[in-house]
């Protein structure tokens, strides 16, 4: 499957996100703390729970360039796909397996759990600056 | 159509062409014995109803260990003691769907370990959690010998014709479970042919009828396929998903869902989620367990009896 690049628990995403934010513009803060990464220049970084079958925020909203965190935090597996394959698909994820994806391209993301797709969420990515 | 072939019961014409059926007599027993014809329902019913056996088990979510049951593969092998324990064989299990928690070779092995100490044929459907490995092949390379698609078939027994439906397989977002045209297709053509009074036995993982859309217990073309079957004097339609007992009767359709073997689920809207049931250590085993179905003469309907683990 293609998507390996793109899989990654939470640690290592953070880790390889702190790296690079160390590295361009020195704002680990960013990096670490989701609310304040929406509004700090890139490198940014998004979370979304997954907790009683439901996506939280249910839409989020980003700038172009941040690296959305899923975190299945049931005790059920989920997968994150998008509606019309925008993005790639995660693999399943176990109780607290995280999937990232970094949106590079302004637009409005729909997406499902491919395990239960009564479950939705939208990614709002907005142009950055 | 005539006012009796409406949906709220089978013609007079309908019925007895399945007493014709009948006649030959039936017997589901979903919890194990011998082919041989008797038995597990008492002197009475074993005196009226003879040949065809089988047994249901399901949601089997082998590797599961969380709260719910940190020990589904035990439940698993109680379940199938408690097929074993039974004083007749059944003819063959289906199995209706989760057979993994993760469909992962080391699940789909434990599960086929535990299964096969029944020694019988398992004619399995899939469910959501046995597509989760990335190129979705396990399961079909086990057990999708002679299927179609992405798992379907049928087959006869001892007069009933059998399906086996996906319902799990490329879900689109918001949706429920879905068969998608293909099957459809595929079913309507299997089913063409075949005389109104073969007694059919369709079995999926998730409920063919809506039970509660919020939390996705239903297909969402199901509708479609029971099109198909309206002509059919008897149909019993065999799921589980739900992992819970329920049941519904619909003119010639007898829908049942089957207990886990892994962990419970609420009732429909009872709690924050459908995701596994925490219950006391007590209760666990009076919530899961395995199904006998029987077809005694003279009812056109299949009786469907579930037993708990422990009752």
């Amino acid at each position: 499957m293609s998507v390996a690049k793109s899989q990654s628990n939470t640690m290592r995403s953070a880790l390889v996100a702190a790296a690079l934010g160390a590295a361009t513009a020195g704002l680990l803060a960013a990096v670490v703390l989701p609310g304040f990464a929406q509004t700090t220049p890139q490198p940014a970084a998004g979370a979304i729970a997954i907790d009683n079958f439901t996506f939280t925020p249910q839409t989020l909203t980003v700038k172009a360039g941040t690296t959305v965190t899923w975190t299945n935090r049931d005790d059920i597996p989920h997968g994150i796909a998008s509606d019309n394959n925008a993005f790639a698909k995660s693999k399943a994820l176990d109780t607290d397996d995280s999937y990232s994806f970094t949106f590079t391209t302004p637009g409005t993301y729909k997406y499902f759990c491919y395990v239960h797709p009564h479950m939705t969420g939208t990614i709002v990515v907005e142009p950055n600056g | 159509m005539s006012e009796s072939d409406r949906d709220d019961g089978p013609s007079r014409r309908k019925v007895l062409e399945c007493m014709t059926w009948v006649g030959t007599g039936v017997l589901w027993t979903v919890a194990g014995g011998v082919p041989h014809s008797l038995g597990i329902m008492g002197e009475a019913a074993a005196a009226e109803a003879k040949g065809l056996t089988f047994l249901q088990i399901s949601d089997s979510h082998v590797g599961f260990d969380k709260p719910a049951n940190p020990n589904a593969l035990g439940t698993l092998e109680e379940a199938i003691a408690k097929v074993n324990a039974q004083p007749q064989k059944p003819a063959f299990m289906i199995h209706t769907g989760d057979i993994s928690h993760l469909s992962l070779d080391s699940q789909f092995d434990d599960a086929d370990r535990i299964i096969s100490q029944a020694r019988l044929d398992v004619h399995y459907v899939p469910g959501e959690h046995d597509f989760l490995d990335a190129d979705r092949k396990l399961y079909l390379q086990r057990y999708g010998r002679g299927t179609k698609g992405a798992g379907w078939y049928s087959f006869d027994a001892n007069g009933v014709h059998f399906v086996g439906l996906v319902n799990v397989f490329d879900l689109k977002g918001g949706g429920m479970g879905d068969l998608g045209a293909k099957q459809l297709e595929w079913l309507e053509d299997d089913l063409k042919g075949r005389s109104a009074s073969t007694p059919i036995v369709l079995f999926a993982h998730i409920p063919l009828w809506t039970i509660y859309p919020e939390w996705g217990w239903g297909t969402d073309d199901s509708a479609q396929a029971l099109t198909y079957l309206k002509r059919f004097g008897s149909v019993t339609v065999l799921n589980g998903h739900i992992h819970q007992v329920m049941q519904k009767v619909e003119g010639n359709v007898t829908f049942h869902t089957a207990r886990s073997t892994a962990f419970p689920q609420p009732a429909p809207g009872q709690g924050p989620s459908p995701g596994p049931m925490k219950v006391p250590d007590d209760q666990l085993r009076k919530m899961l367990g395995i199904a006998n179905v029987t077809f005694k003469q003279n009812e056109q309907r299949l009786a469907i009896i579930d037993s708990p683990l422990k009752s």
